[in-house]
Formats: structure tokens, sequence, C-alpha cells
């Protein structure tokens, strides 16, 4: 059984409501962009414990290998060149996902138990009962999710639920040898960042500030930045990022309609599903929709 | 580091030139951070490129790749003109006051006595003037022309801020905020580290980078202080303990001296090498020289060693010359050896000058390699395409393979850089057939000794007499070889009293208790105590920190004596008070030194008795003017030896010294250095945090996240060159060429140096035809094959190349 | 709200394709929402250093099975030594690597040997490898040792052998490199310490 501090929060397409009487600790994972060095310890950190190991790249002129996370690249430091106050600056933002309280990826699951979040804040991926529909990749503000080319399921970053939950911190963070990146409970990761966003404002980074963004309710991965004003300076970090409007809407109003219509689709995508798998449902579905999308 | 890496928390300064911590220390680089965020310390970064390390700096300053020198010099300039110094520190632990030789001198960048042909200096006018009384004469008023402050004064007079920028690149202002971030230091409570590594020590004039810098910090007080130190960055896990095993033909463990043909007698070896007392009443601690080289031969000859045969000083081989790995490859080269041995080196990929390095190779009759990865050097003969264009049918020699085990396949000790020696244990077998590095050198060794055991050959006694104690013979284990290295009483040991102290057979405490007459042995004198009758000292595992400076005195064993701050005495002032009371690592109670760590004194020398600080040296002091280097007792800016100036714009007419006047050359190397007409564009070479020289290009994991060679230059320069970032391009100099992914980046700064334009190409190092990496070419095919004129180490980090689109 | 009629009609098949299956018995099976197993539980741990940089950070190594005879102890997973004062139980990219250089398809797994002017590897035994290596040093050694130097002085050198030592080694067989080059007669040898 999962420990206590894994107790579920939420699991997608799934009604029955979540047990709410034991409180836990909420933990998150403080990337202090500031102290990033980019040196990718965090990634081979990653690869290591998950046993993922994507296809050795090409160099294409940049330092970021893999250039774009995937099925087997759960995290990934994205580097930018700017000039700020005169200076140049190497921002260096480790991406991978955030932990959404109000995970859209979630939201947008139509496999039950597929996508859950714990009561910690952890939004894990059970990759058994993903039918590889790509909605998580909708869902997602943060454009986080991959779909695998190897068995068609969705793979992200799963803050090392496995290591948290026998009480160590995720291997990204165990490993980071600046301490740029820092694991603990929610609340104790605020305080930390509140003493760099001093010390960075002490050193002339007078908009240094913390990234928790509220439009999807905090989240349990959150940056200490230097210019927390310019979030998009670090590789297009999004200002105010939301749950896609289709997303909210099926908490909203669309289940019950999707229910309703149960009887009159539903028959043709079950053929479908048993026929060709689910894959090939979605893709279909898929371009059905982009051809009605383009009228 | 005469500091360690928990201490770079301690400092309000951390400078980083000559290195690149963020990328090739990482995990000590954390101490940089803790060190900001626990002390509010700034971090200045000093490089050629925007490094990792500059990326989280407060502020960074660009130079010129090889001028470094000229900047240090700069900074020694600013902080005697603007009286930014600490002269108390200065007048106690420093030779400042001593007074040097009239004849000495230095005119159109040379100093007294140099000899064109032989491009070397007769010395003795770099010489104290010696009193009376048979001491060096001082002047404590720092007022004597010929004493070394005022000297120094003169000779970095001409390092003013504009000429600095000049040469350097550096503009003025970045220059002058460095200095007065540098200054602020001088105060006795504020403290500076420097973390260097290669970028320093791979010049023409490598060791005298370190020594400006080392003058810096003497000359702000910073020596011996918590926070402070002259850092040395080194390579590999153990690269500090096979240092100190002193695997250099020209040395025997423990930095002693290999004895050459000029001392033939046990006598005449340590009559010389015995350094005689400068100032009265100095520990002069080199003056128990003879006691750890007997106890080396002990531990070497066994109870073949005794006194009647000079404790086997004759089976010891005399050098007549150089071997370093630059001098071996040149007589390889010639064809005067036949064969060679690399056990976990790569020289092919790791060598200056791939394609001299190759030819020599292919002239030898037998090369072994011992590895546990294959490396680039154990396929020289093999025909990988254009990144190894050799014709295998051509090739001679006959190559072995041997399967090494990896660190966590055999247990044995590592020293880090900070001195600490730590012990590791083994995990797990090694695949297949691999076998131990202890047991691979066993196995040829006794093998060896059999075979001349049965058909006699060349001064067979030579091996015969080497003491072999091991229970397995062909396989000594890493327990009887660290107790070896620690040292033992061949027989007891009496105090004055003659009361027995050790008895025959136990491990010595220290190497306090070592002796010159055969009754003590010792594999490493600077080691001794590491596995004392205590048990292995290497293996504690206390990680427990009092005082919260760091110290961490149960954790391991630091050599010398368990002391983790060198020269610690130095951190008090001459009545031993701390400088810093808040940083206090020593200070005298009235009876003992004492505090937290191990003295670097006499634990009982009040200072009254004004014991100097610097105890290895006769003065008792640091040298700020130092005889020991070979191109000069100041540094001076020299070029490098492919200088993309074709002058030293500090002689611009002097010819001679336009590169380091002192530097070995060999011939045929001279005259492929480019110029700057044809390779208009100087070069680095260097690491990257995704890789570890040349063995991480065999790691999946490494090689994802650095897959490919590529090469970093400027925006400028690019649209010069009409190169887009991802191009291959192909990178020249005079020795060969090497193709590579253009990485087209802002962190590339354009200098203006001499009024003109210089661009930097730097270029990273991993890459090779073997490895989980996409195959690349040998960096070093392009480097120049010549090294800093002390050490050897070659120019790796300066050098002269063109670059287009392939 | 502007809901494209995509996106709309997107959300009502997810929500069949997800719900409405799971409810006909569809869906795999119903797998509790735990988290991976942790892979450590019962690995043996080793305390080790990372050999690449002078950082010498601690390391534990975990390999399986718990040492007992017929159980081969292999290396799966190396993390950092929290206990390490300087490392902290952090690694760099290159330490928490380490795994993939353990297990690299270019770690060498027996001796061979590459016969002069040959194409090829030969695999060959350690018996093998050691006494050819020892006849070729011997041949040197007797041919090229100096005994006196010009002056007449007792030299004891061989200087047709050099030696690269590895700064990889431990203190241990680096120990034990320079006492058997110097019990040979040895003067050529180097490490990387010198570059």
């Amino acid at each position: 059984m999962a420990l206590q501090s894994l107790d579920i929060a939420r699991r997608s397409a799934t009604t029955t409501e979540a047990p709410k009487v034991r409180e836990t600790t909420e933990v998150a994972k403080l990337i202090d962009v500031s102290a990033c060095i980019g040196c990718k310890a965090c990634q081979a950190a990653c690869m290591e414990w998950n046993d993922i190991r994507p296809e050795v790249g090409n160099n294409v002129g940049i330092y970021d290998n893999p250039q774009d996370l995937d099925d087997k690249t759960w995290t990934l430091m994205r580097f930018t060149e700017v000039e700020e106050n005169g200076r140049l600056e190497w921002l260096i933002r480790k991406d991978g996902c955030m932990h959404c309280a109000d995970p859209g990826c979630l939201k947008a699951c139509p496999s039950p138990g597929a996508i859950i979040q714990y009561s910690n804040g952890i939004v894990d991926f059970h990759q058994e009962n993903c039918v590889g529909c790509g909605y998580c990749i909708t869902g997602c503000p943060f454009n986080i999710p991959r779909l695998s080319k190897t068995d068609n399921k969705a793979y992200k970053c799963s803050l090392c639920s496995d290591r948290v939950a026998v009480g160590q911190a995720p291997a990204c963070a165990k490993a980071c040898p600046t301490g740029a990146i820092k694991f603990g409970a929610k609340e104790d990761m605020v305080h930390y960042a509140e003493a760099r966003i001093d010390d960075l404002k002490d050193r002339g980074y007078q908009n240094a500030g913390l990234y928790d963004p509220q439009g999807v309710g905090g989240t349990h991965v959150m940056y200490v930045l230097h210019h927390a004003d310019k979030p998009t300076l670090y590789a297009d970090l999004p200002e105010n990022p939301q749950i896609s409007p289709t997303v909210a809407l099926w908490k909203g109003v669309a289940k019950p309609l999707a229910l309703l219509a149960l009887g009159a689709t539903a028959i043709g995508s079950l053929f479908h599903y048993v026929m060709k798998g689910p894959n090939e449902v979605s893709k279909e579905l898929e371009a059905e929709m982009e051809k009605e999308d383009a009228k | 580091m005469t500091n360690h890496w928990v201490d770079i928390k301690n400092a309000d300064l951390v400078l980083i030139m000559g290195g690149n911590a963020a990328e090739a220390h990482i995990c000590g680089f954390k101490w940089v951070q803790e060190a900001k965020q626990g002390r509010k310390a700034r971090l200045v970064v000093v490089d050629p490129r925007f490094t990792r390390s500059a990326a989280v700096s407060d502020y960074y300053a660009p130079i010129r790749a090889g001028s470094d020198i000229a900047f240090l010099s700069g900074v020694i300039h600013y902080l005697l003109e603007n009286d930014k110094i600490q002269h108390e520190y200065v007048k106690t632990h420093t030779n400042a006051p001593f007074l040097i030789n009239p004849d000495f001198g230095f005119e159109d960048g040379l100093f007294s006595g140099y000899n064109a042909d032989k491009r070397n200096y007769d010395k003795s006018t770099w010489s104290y003037q010696m009193g009376e009384d048979g001491y060096a004469r001082v002047d404590p008023t720092l007022q004597d022309p010929n004493c070394v402050f005022q000297l120094m004064k003169k000779h970095f007079a001409r390092y003013d801020a504009d000429t600095v920028s000049r040469i350097t690149g550096t503009p003025k202002d970045a220059f002058l905020k460095v200095c007065e971030m540098i200054a602020e230091c001088s105060a006795p409570n504020r403290t500076m580290t420097i973390l260097y590594a290669l970028g320093w020590t791979q010049h023409s004039v490598g060791s005298q980078n370190i020594r400006t810098m080392a003058m810096i910090q003497l000359l702000l007080g910073n020596m011996g202080m918590a926070g402070g130190g002259i850092n040395a960055l080194r390579g590999h896990a153990n690269v500090q303990g096979i240092t100190d095993q002193c695997l250099f033909g020209e040395s025997l463990p423990g930095y002693l001296h290999e004895p050459t043909d000029a001392e033939p007698t046990l006598e005449s070896f340590v009559t010389k090498r015995t350094p005689k007392m400068l100032r009265p009443g100095q520990m002069n601690y080199w003056s128990n020289y003879s006691k750890f080289f007997v106890s080396l031969l002990k531990a070497f000859y066994g109870p073949n060693a005794t006194a009647d045969n000079n404790f086997g000083y004759d089976w010891l081989p005399k050098q007549d010359t150089a071997y370093d790995v630059l001098a071996m490859f040149e007589r390889m080269h010639q064809g005067r050896m036949n064969g060679f041995a690399c056990q976990g080196f790569n020289p092919l990929a790791s060598v200056a000058n791939k394609g001299k390095v190759s030819a020599a190779l292919s002239k030898l009759k037998y090369l072994v390699v011992i590895d546990p990865l294959a490396t680039d050097t154990s396929e020289f003969w093999k025909n990988h395409g254009e990144l190894n264009k050799v014709d295998p049918a051509q090739i001679q020699t006959e190559v072995f393979r041997l399967p090494a085990a990896l660190f966590a396949e055999h247990e044995g000790s590592f020293t880090n850089s900070s001195r600490v020696i730590q012990w590791h244990w083994k995990a797990a077998d090694g695949p297949g057939e691999t076998r131990e590095d202890t047991e691979i050198l066993g196995q040829l060794f006794t093998r060896l000794r059999a075979m001349y055991t049965s058909e006699g050959g060349a001064f067979p006694e030579q091996l015969m007499k080497l003491h072999w104690p091991y229970r397995i013979p062909s396989h000594p284990s890493a327990e009887e070889l660290a107790r070896e290295i620690s040292g033992y009483a061949v027989s007891d040991l009496a105090d004055a009293s003659g009361n027995v102290t050790v008895k025959a057979g136990e491990q010595v405490a220290g190497f306090a208790v070592l002796r010159n007459d055969g009754s003590t042995a010792c594999g490493n004198w600077l080691y001794s105590g590491m596995w004392s009758q205590a048990g292995n000292l290497t293996a504690r595992r206390d990680n427990s920190d009092p005082t919260g400076l760091g110290q961490s005195l149960n954790w391991g064993f630091a050599w010398p004596a368990n002391r983790r701050i060198l020269y610690n005495r130095a951190s008090c002032d001459a009545s031993g008070k701390p400088w810093d009371p808040s940083r206090n690592i020593l200070h005298w109670n009235g009876k003992a030194w004492g505090g937290n760590d191990v003295p670097d004194m006499r634990p009982n020398a009040a200072p009254e008795e004004g014991v100097g600080a610097f105890i290895m040296t006769g003065e008792g002091v640091a040298r700020l003017f130092a005889p020991g280097m070979v191109e000069g007792p100041f540094p001076e800016h020299y070029e490098p030896f492919e200088t993309p100036l074709g002058k030293n714009p500090m002689h611009p007419d002097v010819p001679a010294v336009v590169s380091n006047p002192a530097a070995r050359v060999y011939k045929g190397d001279m005259e492929v250095f480019g110029k700057a007409d044809e390779f208009p564009y100087v070069a680095t070479t260097y690491r990257l945090a995704e890789h570890f020289h040349f063995w991480t290009k065999t790691s999946k994991i490494n090689a994802i996240l650095q897959p490919e060679h590529f090469v970093e230059i400027s925006e400028e320069l690019a649209a010069e060159k009409g190169i887009r970032k991802g191009d291959v391009v192909t990178v020249r100099s005079n020795r060969g060429h090497i193709k590579a992914v253009a990485v087209v980046t802002r962190r590339i700064p354009v200098l203006t140096v001499e009024g003109r334009k210089v661009h930097t190409v730097g270029i990273p190092l991993h890459y090779g035809f073997k490895g989980e990496t996409k195959p690349g070419y040998i960096t070093n095919t392009l480097t120049p094959f010549v090294g800093d004129a002390n050490s050897q180490t070659p120019e790796y980090k300066a050098f002269l190349v063109d670059i287009e689109k392939a | 709200m502007n809901v494209s009629r995509r996106g709309f009609f997107k959300v009502c098949a997810a929500g069949m394709t997800g719900s409405s299956l799971a409810t006909m018995g569809f869906a795999p099976t119903a797998a509790l929402a735990e988290v991976r197993q942790y892979k450590l539980a019962h690995a043996t741990e080793t305390r080790s250093i990372c050999p690449y940089c002078s950082v010498s950070c601690g390391t534990l190594v975990y390999s399986m099975g718990d040492k007992s005879k017929n159980a081969k102890a292999r290396i799966f997973h190396i993390e950092g030594d929290p206990d390490n004062p300087v490392n902290r139980g952090s690694l760099c990219p290159k330490g928490a690597g380490l795994l993939d250089m353990v297990h690299s398809p270019l770690r060498l797994t027996h001796p061979e040997v590459r016969e002069p002017g040959s194409n090829e590897w030969k695999r060959i035994s350690w018996d093998e490898a050691f006494d050819r290596i020892a006849r070729h040093m011997k041949a040197d050694r007797d041919a090229n040792f100096i005994e006196k130097n010009d002056a007449g002085l007792t030299v004891n050198r061989w200087n047709t052998f050099g030696f690269l030592a590895s700064s990889a080694a431990s203190n241990e067989p680096g120990y034990l490199t320079h006492k058997v080059l110097r019990g040979l007669g040895a003067v050529a040898f180097d490490t990387q310490a010198r570059i």
C-alpha cells in the first residue's frame, strides 16, 4: 500500500471521492535558477534513477541536450543568453513537470487512474492505465507530457514518487551539486525562497521573485527567478499559465454532457477501441477534428 | 589546495580564474554557493569565456587566454600603489624584508644571469645578502632599496591599469573593478579564496601564473586563513594522491628527489638535498630529509637495506635527464624507446600534438595498455577513417590491452584535492576477466623476478633486493600497501631516556618518529600516520564539525599529520592571536598552539621564539621573491609560444623575450609553431560539465547530455566567417585539423588587444574515435608540444588556429 | 469562454473512451494507484568514491544480491553519500552517470593482443599476456640497462622503457607502481598530474 504521505487526492476520470480526513504534508521542489549552472546533474540522475536512456543525439549548435523532453527525457536544462542591465546573463532553466495543484493533465485524462494526484501534491502518471490518447498533453499549460513511440503511453517526471514515498528527495534534488534544487515541505520551500530572493535583491536583482503560478493553483515545483517580472526570458516559461479552457470546461459543464452523450457516440468509440486500440481512435478523431476546425 | 573544499564557504570573496569550478569541480563549487548564501560572499570570474562559473557570478571580467600574469601583476601594482596590503602579515610572514644580492637585476624582460644558448639562467645573483652570522639579512622597515619589498614595487610598477588592459584585452574599468574587490580583502578579517585549475597550469608560464596569485594572497594576508589560501582544483579523484606518491621520473614518494648522476653516494645526496637554515630558530622542516629518505629506502629494500650498503642507495636508478611525458614522447619519436605502458592514461587523446604522439607510438616495439576502458590510445594503430588516418600494416608495434578494475571494483584510498585521504570499499567484481591494478603489477613483477632468478640478465640484484613481503606475492593487498606507505618500526624505538615508545613491527603514529638509522620504514613520509596502531584512519567516517568551520578533523585523514589548512600558524599575528577571531582555527593559549586544526608549527613554540609560520622553508617565511623558479624570482608577462601579437607588449623590441625565455622547446616543435598571419585566432581547450576527460564518452548518460564535439565562437566571428550555429567547421592549427559543430554564442567575448580585435575559439576536449558519443576528432591534434618551464605541463590553453566552414 | 468545436468534442470523446469504457470492464486491470516500488529496498550498499575529479565525492554503490555466495553482485545504481562532508549526497552529471561507465560497452573484459602490422585484436589468456609482456620487458632491459655512466659512476638505470601511471589509481597501486618501476631501474615515467 501507498504510504500515508501518498494518500490519493485525485484520480483521473474517476468520480469516487478521494479520502480527505488525514492531513498530510504538501511537498515541493524549489529550483533556484539563480544558483543553477546548468550542469545537467539533474538530467543524469533522473535518467539513472528512472532507468530511462533516450537516444544519443547531435549537437545542433546549442548546449540543450536532448533538445526537447520526450518519453525518456523527463527533465531538461534550457539555456538562454540574454542581456539584462547591460550585462550578459546565461539563464538556465530546468524544465519538467510542475506538479500543479490544479493539474490540467489529470483533468483532461479520460482513463481512470492513469493520472493520480497524491495528497502531498505529486502528480504521477500510471502508465499501465494510460490509453495513449495524449489529452494530458493538451491539458498541460507547460507542455510537459510526451507520448512514447515505444508503447503509446504518456510519460513525465514523477517527482520520484517512489523515493518520496520512502522519505527521500527526488533523484535530481539529491544530486544537484550547487543546491539549486531543494526539496521539502512546500511551506519550508517558500521560506527558503524568501531568503534567496532577499539575497538576490541584495545583489542587485530588484525583480527577483518566486514563481508559483496561481493560475494552476500553485505548483509543487517552483522557481526562484532573478527576473520574476519576466518569466518568459527563461526559455518561454509562461507568464500566467492556465488550464486550457476546454479542459476547465470538462470539470464544469462537459462532464455531465459527455455522460449524457454516452448512448449516442460511445458505441462507435468502443468499436474502434476494441478493433484498433485506443490510440488509433484518438488519431482518427483528431483528424476529424482537425478538418472540422479548419472549416 | 592549501585549504579544503568545505573551507571555501568561509571566504568573503571567491575568485575563479584559471579554472572553471562550476564545470570541472561541480560538487566542490557547492561551497562557493554556500559562501555566497552564508557569508554574503561575492564571486568574481575572470576567464576568456563566459563560463558556467561566470553564469552565477557577481562579476565577470573577460581576459585574453595566456595573459594572466599581466592581469595579476596589475593587481599587485594596484595593491602596492593604493596601499591595500596587510602590512603586519607581510612583515611577519613573508620575505618582504629580506635583502637581495645587489647584483640581481632585470632588464629588457630578462633577469640577471641569462644564457641565451642554453635558454636558462645562472641564478647566483638571485640570492639573499648573507650576514656575518651566516643568516640572511633583513630590513624590517622595508626601506632598503634591495629589500624584496622595494624590488617588488619597482618590478610591478610597469603594470598599470592601461598597460594591463592593452595586453589582456580586459576593459580597464572591469580590471579596476576586480582590483577593488580583491583589495577589500587586505583587511585582516576579510579573506579571498582563489580557485584555479588547468587554466593556469597549462601554459608555458603556468607555474608563474600561480606564483603571481600566491604573491597576491600573501600581500593580502590570506595564506593560512580559513576562507583563504591558494586552491588548486586538481584533476582526477586521486591525482593528488598519485602526485604525492610522485609517479614522476624525477621524484620519489613524498616529494623526495630521485637521485641524479650528480649524487653518486647517499652522503652527497643527503647533503645536497637538505636545506640550510636561513634565519635563526626556524623549524626548517626539510632538515629531516635524511629520515624520510632512509625510511623510504627501508620500505623499498627491507632488511636488504643496511647502514653498510647505504640502505641500498646504489639500487635506486639515477636520473640523467628529464623524462616527463613530453620528454618521453620526444625520445620515443626519436626512436630511443622500445617499450611503453599506459595505465589508465590515454596519451593519444590527452598529450599535445596527436600527430607526433601517434608517430612516436608507431616506433615502439611493444605497448601495454592497462585500462578498464577501450581507449583511443589502445587503437592508435587502427584506421578510423578521417578521425585516425593510419595504415595498420605500416605499424609494427605489438600492443597488449589488459582489462583493469574500476573504482568500485577494488578497495583502497583516494586523496582528494583537499589532501584528505579517504578509503573506498569494493562493491562488485569487474566484468569478465578484469583484474585489479595491484595484481597486474604484482604478476608482472613476480614473473620478471622469476625469469631473472632462473636466467640471470642485466643487474638482477636490483629486482632481487626489492622488499616483497606480500602474503600473495602476485597480488599485494591494498591493506598491506597502505600500512607500508604509512610506515612501521623495523626495530624497537626508544625515546631520549631509553624507554621503548614503538615496538618493532608496530605502525608508526606519524613522520615525527621516523629515523635515518634504518630503524623505521615508511613508503611515503607525508602519508605517515594514515594507518597507525589505531588502524586505518583513512576509513574514519565521523563528519562532525563542532565549530561550524567545516574542518571535520575525524573524517578520513589529511596529510600532513591530519592538518586541514596548511600554514595555519599564519592565521595569527606575531603574538599568536588570530587575525580574525570569528574564524579561529589556531591560536597560542599561553602554553601551546591549539584550536580547530592540527597546528602547522611545533606545538610548544612560544610566539616569542619567533618561529616562522612557513616551516618548510629555511627562512621560516613565505617567499615573495622565489629563486626556485626557472624563469625568474618575480613573474613577468611572456606571450604564449603561439601569440596573436608576434611580440611581447612589455618588451616590444626584444625578440628573445616574446615567450618564456627559459622554456624547453625541442627541435622540430619550434618550427611548427603557427604565426598569426596564417592562424589569426586564439584557441583554448577545456572541459565541459557533462564530461570527464576521455572516460565519460564511454558512458551513455553522458553521451546523451553532450553528444558531439563542438567548438565555440562569438557571433561576430561567426558572421565574419559565414558560420551559423550547427554548421560543421574545420579548425586548423599548424599541426593538424579537426572538424566539429559550431556553437555560436555571446559567451565568447571579442577583445581589443594592442588596439586590434582578438577572437577566441573555444574547443572542448572530450571527444575521440572510441565512445558512446558521436565519433569525433581528437582536440589535441591541434595543441603545441611545449610545456611550462618549471613543470613541463603542455600549453593546451593558448595557441593559434584558423577556422572555416567545412 | 471560447471553446473551439474541436476542443469540446475532444473533451466529450475523452470522457467517453475513458470513464465509459472503464465501467464496461475494458480498462486494463485496475491496478492500485501505488508508486513504483523503491528499488533499493534490499540492495547491498557499499561506500565508495567517485573516480572522476578531485572533489572525490562520496558515493553509495548499490548492487544486487546480499553478498551470499551464490548471488553474483552487480552494481545497478550509484548515488551520492550524504555523510561525506564535501559532496553531502550530491553528485555532478559525471558522477550521477557513473553507472553507465561501470557497464559501458567499452569496458575491456579480457586480455588482447594486436600483433605487429595486424588490423585486429586477438583474445589471449592472462598467462600469455603476462609472459609475453614480461619477456619483452626483460629483453629490453637486458639489452639497454646502464650500470655505469660515461664517468664510471653507478647509475643502474633502464631508460628505453616508459610508463604513464594513472592518477585514477588508488594510492596503494600508485605506490606499488613506483616501487616496481624503481625495482626495475626505470627512470622514464610520469602521470596525469603533470598535464
